[in-house]
Formats: structure tokens, C-alpha cells, sequence
């Protein structure tokens, strides 16, 4: 363990804006990635439902 | 044919490799969350300071593992879009653009961190250096390469042309690589050489080695993940694409 405190841990010697403003981003952009593949999948699958709603509509 | 025991070519239809798809995926995504603690673990709080970077050079722990995944990407993009064109396969195309947008995201993440790197480091942000600007042409052509096939109507055609776009692309990755060779950079070289080993603490070398495999089994579980939705995309009229979804 190289830290005194976790605000040793949390001030990164004086970078912590630079590291943690990289940590953060890309926590976020791979979240945000995770997200989006979900969102594709339900927007997809409710696409269907529809078409399928309107079909059964038709007849 | 003596070798060909396990035949490949099943897993070329795209009903088939979904299912493959789905069983790889959980195994890749636990992989990447247990390897980012442990890399993380090692990275900030076992590796000792930096004497000349301070503890600024931790951001090394997801910049390197990041810009690798952006060349490792590519190539995996343009070779699945090679086989694409040369087999005509359905599924090499559509590997390659679900793999696309995970290539931008780490293109992405890599010229982020190292421009919050080189601020403390270099006094600057950005430099028009042949390494960060190699990198940022490679951010340029996963973005071409996602709206070229997003323009084209006809999915085929789509798949070829972009194809063609990632294949003259690819010349841009060894120009990324060995650019801090060939060029006079203010990027620093490769801190692992096949030639001389690594020039790093074993701390750092170990957080930094984990750290890039848990990036690669998250690729892999996402790239998996969003091939699927591809596939279910494509093969929409498909009676098991439409079980799949519910819709019949």
C-alpha cells in the first residue's frame, strides 16, 4: 500500500484531477457503451412488437 | 481432409454463432470486471510513485491497454471485413461493424487520457505529433467507416464499401505503432519492446499487463454482445430471430 489516507489516495499527489478526470471518463464512456447496446436490443425487439400489433391490426 | 475436424464453417452462419456468442459472452465479461480489480488493486495502490511523473503516470493504466485495444480493434475490423469480401460471408461483415464503435470508444478513451497525461507532463494538451495525430486519424476512419456503411441503404453494398474503406485504412496502424521510431516525437517509445523487454517497474509492468487483458475480454464481451444485436437486426424476418425476440 503506497497511501497514508484515502485523501492521499484521492489527491494523487497533486494530479488527481488528471487521473481521476481519466479513470472517470472512461468508466463512463464504457458504461455508456454497455448501455447502449441494451437500448439497441429493446428498441429493436419493441420495433417488432409493433409491426407485428399492426399486422394482427390489418386482419 | 486430415485437420478439419472441427468444422469452422458451421460457425459462419449467423443463427449458429449467435447462440456461440451468447455462451462466450458472460465468460469474457466476469474475466474483464475480476481482472480491472486486480489491475486496478495493482495499478493504485500496490505500484510506488513515479520519481519523474509523480503519480500522474497511473493514468498509464488505462491509456496504454486502451490504445492497444484501438489498434487491435482496427485489425480485427478490417480483417473480419476482408473475409467478408473474400467469402462473401455474411458474418464477417457483420463482426466487423459491430466492431467498429467499440475500436472508436477506445480510439476515443486513448486520446483522452493522454491528453490529460500530457498536460502535467508536457505542458500541453495536444501536439500535432506523429504518434497523437496517427491515432486521431484512426479515430477519423472508425468514424468514416461507421457513417459510410450507415449511408448506404442496401446492407451488401454497405458491407463492401466500408470493407474496401478499413482495408486502405489499415496502413494507418503500423504508421501508429511505429511512428515514435520512425519519427522525432514528443510521445515517449514503447515501454515493452520485443527486443529489449520492458523498461518499467514490475509493479507498473504487472498493473498495466492485467489491466490490458481485462480490456481485452471486455472487448470481446462487448464487440460479442453488440454482434448479436447486429445479427437480430439483419436476420429480422428469420423465424428464430423473430423467437428470439418474442415477436412470434
Amino acid at each position: 500500500m503506497v497511501w497514508n489516507s484515502w485523501s492521499d489516495f484521492f489527491a494523487m499527489g497533486g494530479y488527481g484531477l488528471y487521473v481521476w478526470g481519466s479513470f472517470g471518463v472512461t468508466a463512463a464512456v464504457l458504461a455508456a457503451e454497455i448501455w447502449s447496446v441494451i437500448a439497441r436490443r429493446r428498441v429493436l425487439s419493441q420495433r417488432m412488437h409493433d409491426a407485428a400489433n399492426a399486422e394482427l391490426g390489418e386482419v | 481432409m486430415q485437420f478439419s475436424k472441427i468444422n469452422w464453417f458451421k460457425f459462419a452462419a449467423p443463427q449458429r454463432f449467435y447462440r456461440l456468442a451468447g455462451q462466450i459472452i458472460p465468460w469474457c465479461g466476469a474475466l474483464a470486471l475480476v481482472l480491472t480489480v486486480i489491475g486496478l488493486y495493482v495499478g493504485l495502490f500496490l505500484a510506488p510513485v513515479d520519481a519523474q511523473q509523480g503519480d500522474s503516470y497511473r493514468i498509464i493504466f488505462i491509456h496504454v491497454p486502451s490504445a492497444w485495444m484501438s489498434m487491435v480493434i482496427y485489425l480485427a475490423m478490417a480483417f473480419w471485413a476482408a473475409m467478408g469480401l473474400i467469402f462473401n460471408t455474411r458474418l464477417g461483415a457483420m463482426l466487423a461493424t459491430a466492431l467498429a464503435p467499440s475500436g472508436a470508444l477506445m480510439t476515443f478513451i486513448a486520446l483522452w487520457t493522454g491528453a490529460l497525461w500530457g498536460k502535467p507532463t508536457w505542458g500541453t494538451w495536444w501536439v500535432w505529433d506523429a504518434r497523437l495525430t496517427s491515432e486521431l486519424v484512426l479515430l477519423f476512419l472508425y468514424i468514416g467507416f461507421m457513417s459510410l456503411h450507415a449511408a448506404i441503404d442496401d446492407p451488401r453494398r454497405a458491407d463492401r464499401a466500408a470493407a474496401l474503406l478499413a482495408l486502405i485504412g489499415a496502413v494507418n496502424v503500423p504508421i501508429i505503432y511505429f511512428s515514435v521510431t520512425w519519427w522525432n516525437t514528443l510521445h515517449q517509445g514503447a515501454s515493452i519492446s520485443f527486443s529489449k523487454g520492458a523498461t518499467i517497474a514490475t509493479p507498473m509492468l504487472l498493473g498495466m499487463l492485467v489491466m490490458a487483458l481485462a480490456f481485452w475480454a471486455y472487448a470481446i464481451a462487448i464487440a460479442l454482445a453488440r454482434l448479436r444485436v447486429v445479427i437480430l437486426e439483419r436476420e429480422q424476418h428469420a423465424q428464430w430471430a423473430r423467437a428470439e425476440l418474442g415477436t412470434v
